[in-house]
């Protein structure tokens, strides 16, 4: 038996990344983040706008999504979402675009709480992958 | 007899629209391969999030309550058909094909005495369809600038289907397009995409009790806007992917035609020069013993 779980991250046009034997994922989840370990029992969440970890051995990779499904099942964890990049090969100006594209979002009166508190994570999210 | 100057007039410009049929034909192979690769990736997405509906719906315990997208409105009067086709001609019967299943499809609703709301995404479609249902369609969208089928396209035309049905506009939804099997084959689906329909399987699926966070209903009434998108998606994936075969092979087809026309037209031009000789010989053999 191996000691990890299988991962899918798709997004409408093609599959991400799939790999196995992963020991830990932890995932922004709608209502906190959620870490992910083997046997989990199945699970459908969804993402709000943050930091995808997955954590193979010593390996640790970063994503940045902005919203998408969880489904975990068999020990393998699928990720839909439409918007997700590694963090390593950003673009540092595609996240300032993103990132004022939001404030600009934020600015519009007609917003209800909901979509506020997220666009305001977003922007706090995004921020803090700019400054690394 | 044409003469000899106009069938080599013919012969070149036949030559010619065979070059370009030739060169159409090189490129929708390339990109051909491009569509298909494309199609095949973004399968995954869209079997994932069908399988993650299914399992959802099956959970939905009582119905009444279920989000409209998946149950329906209740009613059966009000038809929406989104008629998926290309943004170019010359590709063989593609476009014809869609809307002649199309077609059939509004006789049917107009039989029953239904209405019909029509939406046609690709301007080719939309040029068959205004004269017959100019009156019914209430939206014509094209991605004439975007190179490729991409899912931000796919997601606008989805916002405005649940949008016109959040605004009660219509009842049933129906998407037609070409489905990509091979470069000669591609069959025109029609495929109701709201409310939407599960198929009943066995009830393997449905024993896995999922933990949901939010709620069940939270996340149907998320995932099924969502949905939508996708299966438009999809539909766009297979159809470019289909208007780029049935487009190989119909210029296949024009470039082999173009070419025996050439060489009837090569005969027919080399028995009318021969004839000439002839005569003129004939001419001057009859005058040489007039002498």
């Amino acid at each position: 038996m191996s000691e990890g779980f299988n991962i899918d991250i798709v997004n409408p046009e093609k599959s991400f990344l799939s790999k196995e034997n992963v020991s830990e994922v932890v995932v922004p989840a709608y209502e906190g983040e959620m870490g992910i370990l083997k046997d989990h029992i199945p699970i459908i969440s969804f993402l709000k706008p943050g930091i995808i970890k997955v954590i193979s051995g010593s390996e640790e990779h970063n994503f940045y999504v902005e919203d998408g499904i969880v489904e975990f099942k068999d020990n393998t964890l699928s990720i839909l979402t439409s918007s997700i990049f590694d963090i390593k090969n950003a673009n540092k100006k595609h996240i300032s675009d993103e990132i004022q594209e939001a404030e600009k979002e934020l600015n519009k009166d007609d917003l209800n709480d909901q979509k506020r508190f997220l666009l305001n994570h977003k922007v706090e999210i995004l921020k803090s992958i700019s400054i690394n | 007899m044409a003469s000899l100057d106009d069938l080599k007039k013919r012969i070149s410009s036949v030559k010619s629209t065979q070059k370009i049929t030739k060169a159409m034909k090189m490129v929708a192979a390339a990109k051909l391969r491009r569509a298909q690769e494309s199609a095949e990736r973004g399968r995954p997405y869209s079997e994932k999030m069908n399988n993650i509906i299914l399992n959802l719906s099956s959970g939905v315990s009582d119905k009444e309550n279920a989000p409209k997208l998946l149950s329906g409105t209740g009613d059966d009067k009000v038809h929406l058909c989104v008629v998926l086709t290309a943004d170019r001609g010359l590709c063989g019967g593609f476009n014809s094909n869609i809307i002649k299943k199309a077609k059939s499809y509004f006789q049917k609703i107009s039989d029953t005495g239904k209405t019909l709301k029509i939406i046609t995404v690709g301007s080719k479609g939309y040029d068959q369809l205004k004269r017959l249902y100019q009156d019914k369609i209430i939206e014509n969208i094209s991605f004439k600038e975007s190179k490729n089928a991409n899912y931000f396209d796919a997601d606008k035309v989805g916002k405005i289907i649940i949008e016109k049905f959040e605004n009660n506009e219509f009842d049933v939804c129906t998407i037609f397009y070409n489905q990509f099997k091979n470069v000669i084959t591609q069959i025109p689906q029609e495929q109701q995409i709201i409310p939407l329909k599960t198929e009943e399987k066995d009830n393997k699926s449905s024993e896995d009790n999922y933990e949901f966070e939010p709620d069940e209903d939270e996340i149907l009434g998320n995932l099924l806007p969502k949905n939508i998108s996708t299966q438009i998606f999809k539909a766009m994936l297979e159809n470019s992917a289909s208007e780029q075969g049935s487009r190989m092979s119909a210029m296949d087809n024009a470039t082999r035609n173009a070419g025996e026309m050439v060489d009837k037209l090569t005969i027919e031009y080399n028995r009318s020069r021969q004839a000439a000789i002839t005569k003129e010989l004939i001419e001057i053999i009859s005058g040489a013993e007039s002498l």
